[in-house]
């Protein structure tokens, strides 16, 4: 190899390298680095095998599967409405958007119409679901970038989000409160007056979140330019929601294909330019404005009436005193809790606005309560399988930014 | 949304498509040797520029053709999804054409359907299992593969001799309990589904 040759190409331009043949430099060692799968910056259980030139990756091995718990499998071996717990535990830091697009999923299969009542709750939990991801989200971004305080701030709002969704579900963190045909259990007394005020509180916690992150210049040297996803490689590697829309790409399935009764309501679909960490930070963090926003008009317009599908006889079981003082409920009861709500055979394939992105569910029934075969299509499994094409070039110590910036969860990732 | 003008251009044009439904959204059966033909067609010709999932379902062991592979497409123009059935020709060693060279999504969603049926895919960069580990011998999504799971040795030597420890299957005889809803009471006594594993049956493996 030629002198001349080693100077002209910077030693982090892998691809000009590889195009001049050049495999290895002139006393230069390379290090094969194993980076989990318990670390801090892989939220979970992520492994990535790097290979390391010095301080810049050259080559990334993603593995998976530490936290496959065979979720389909699960799913082909009980009925509908057993497999919500599971979903709880997909995207656990978004537990109540999991239930509702599954349980959508499944009422498409069957063509059920649900009262707006029912579509308004969804679509309220579905919203304080999105902020309290995106808060933790944003909270362990600023922290994996070396700022802590952000952190603390995001975590104080998460609290109140989880005493709020405490008194909806009677759960904190895994929820289950959807259910085919309904949600489990009708919002309570003074519950929405609580959303109201928390709504109000909350635009206070992200400005200050902004002033500590936003114009940091430590924070900007961290994440201006580093992780750069273009457009085109975006939607190659089936990217979707923020880490999507963060690269110029205006796809939101609440707008694009609404479900649960989105296109009743006003708001905007923030879009980065570049598609770097800072991006994708900038796009969570107006998402939030986007969805108090939401919060605000279901609020103001929050209809009446049966929060189920009433007509649904062999699909939803009625509300407690009435199985208590009716044979024929009590019997509809007995049947959908042994065998399960009554599903026509057919396939779906429903996707979701998730925080995280599109969740998706297909579904094969054959008849009766148990499906036949069930794919859940996990946002945070495709948006992580970029990391092989987009993380050679840069230096070791941006990878807890990019990991940071894509806002995965292995449980969703590895089901 | 994707409109019946589109839909019988798309059949006139390919005649190796076949029309299942068009019911959540269009489905389409597609000749095995035009699987990458028609993804290469959606996506530089249509607007389909999103492989939103790939996956595969198993119609069990005494089914004429036993795997089949569905992927679905997705149009930000059309706002809609266009699902594709391809099925496998061989039983035993079931292979389908990668659609990962046209898009690069489906290298993930192709490793983890080989991981889970044993489905290959040809002319795939890099076709080896994803969730489960390199040495694990079984397709767990498989209809005959038990819920329980199956004895199967760790893969690392040095390890198991000094731990003894190998994977053990787990028994759902506590659950989840399903009804039948057919036949006599005594039959449709709700049930765990997998009962290849219980006190009147051996462990599988």
């Amino acid at each position: 190899m030629s002198p001349t040759t080693t100077k002209e190409i910077s030693i982090g331009d892998v691809a000009a390298r590889e195009a001049a043949g050049i495999t290895q430099m002139e006393g230069e060692e390379r290090m094969a680095l194993n980076v989990g799968p318990s670390h801090p910056t892989t939220h979970g259980v992520l492994r990535l095998i790097l290979e390391l030139n010095g301080d810049m990756i050259e080559k990334c091995e993603p593995v998976l599967g530490y936290l496959h718990r065979g979720d389909e499998k699960i799913a082909e071996n009980m009925t509908y409405n057993q497999f919500v717990p599971y979903t709880d535990r997909l995207d656990y830091l978004a537990p109540l958007a999991n239930n509702v697009a599954y349980a959508i999923s499944v009422e498409k299969l069957t063509g059920l119409e649900l009262p707006e009542r029912c579509q308004a709750i969804r679509v309220l939990v579905c919203e304080l679901a999105r902020i309290s991801s995106h808060l933790l989200g944003m909270g362990v971004f600023g922290m994996d970038a070396g700022a802590w305080t952000p952190f603390m701030y995001t975590f104080t709002e998460r609290e109140k989000l989880y005493t709020l969704f405490e008194e909806l579900t009677g759960a904190r963190f895994t929820t289950s409160y959807t259910r085919i045909g309904g949600v489990a259990r009708d919002i309570p007394d003074g519950w929405l007056d609580r959303v109201s005020k928390f709504c109000d509180e909350l635009p206070l916690a992200t400005d200050e979140v902004e002033k500590l992150l936003t114009r940091n210049r430590i924070f900007l040297d961290r994440t201006e330019g580093i992780g750069q996803i273009s457009k085109e490689d975006a939607l190659a590697y089936g990217l979707t929601g923020p880490n999507l829309r963060a690269s110029g790409i205006d796809l939101d399935l609440r707008k694009d294909k609404p479900y649960s009764g989105y296109e009743k309501y006003d708001f905007d679909v923030p879009i980065g330019t570049r598609g770097d960490c800072y991006d994708r930070y900038l796009v969570r963090i107006e998402e939030v404005r986007q969805s108090i926003r939401i919060i605000k008009q279901v609020i103001a317009d929050f209809p009446s009436g049966a929060w189920y599908a009433e007509d649904a006889k062999k699909i939803f079981a009625p509300p407690k005193e009435k199985i208590l003082s009716s044979m024929e409920e009590l019997i509809q009861n007995f049947m959908i809790v042994t065998e399960g709500p009554q599903i026509p055979s057919g396939e779906v394939y429903f996707e979701a606005e998730n925080p995280k992105g599109a969740l998706g569910f297909y579904i094969v029934s054959k008849g009766g309560g148990v499906p036949y075969r069930m794919k859940i299509r996990a946002p945070s499994f495709c948006n992580l399988s970029i990391l092989e094409k987009l993380v050679p070039g840069h230096l070791l110590s941006d990878i807890t930014v990019i990991l940071g910036s894509l806002d995965f969860v292995m449980g969703e990732c590895d089901r | 949304m994707i409109d019946q003008d589109f839909i019988d251009e798309l059949l006139a044009k390919h005649s190796y498509l076949g029309f299942i439904s068009h019911e959540d959204c269009l489905t389409l059966s597609c000749n095995r040797d035009h699987w990458v033909d028609f993804a290469t067609y959606l996506s530089l010709e249509e607007t389909f520029d999103l492989l939103v999932d790939l996956t595969a379902i198993d119609h069990g062991e005494d089914a004429e053709i036993r795997f089949s592979v569905v992927c679905h497409y997705y149009s930000r123009v059309h706002h809609d999804y266009i699902r594709a059935h391809v099925e496998c020709a061989s039983n035993e060693n079931p292979e389908i054409p990668s659609l990962s060279s046209i898009y690069p999504s489906a290298d993930w969603h192709e490793r983890e359907t080989f991981d889970m049926f044993g489905i290959r895919f040809s002319n795939h960069p890099n076709m080896k299992r994803i969730l489960m580990w390199d040495e694990y011998p079984y397709f767990p999504l498989r209809k005959d593969f038990p819920l329980a799971g199956i004895d199967t040795p760790l893969p690392a030597p040095d390890v198991v001799e000094v731990t003894k420890a190998s994977v053990e299957p787990a028994p759902m005889m506590g659950g989840p309990f399903v009804s039948s809803g057919s036949g006599p009471m005594s039959d449709s006594e709700p049930r765990a589904k997998d009962e290849s594993w219980t006190e009147k049956s051996e462990k599988p493996g």
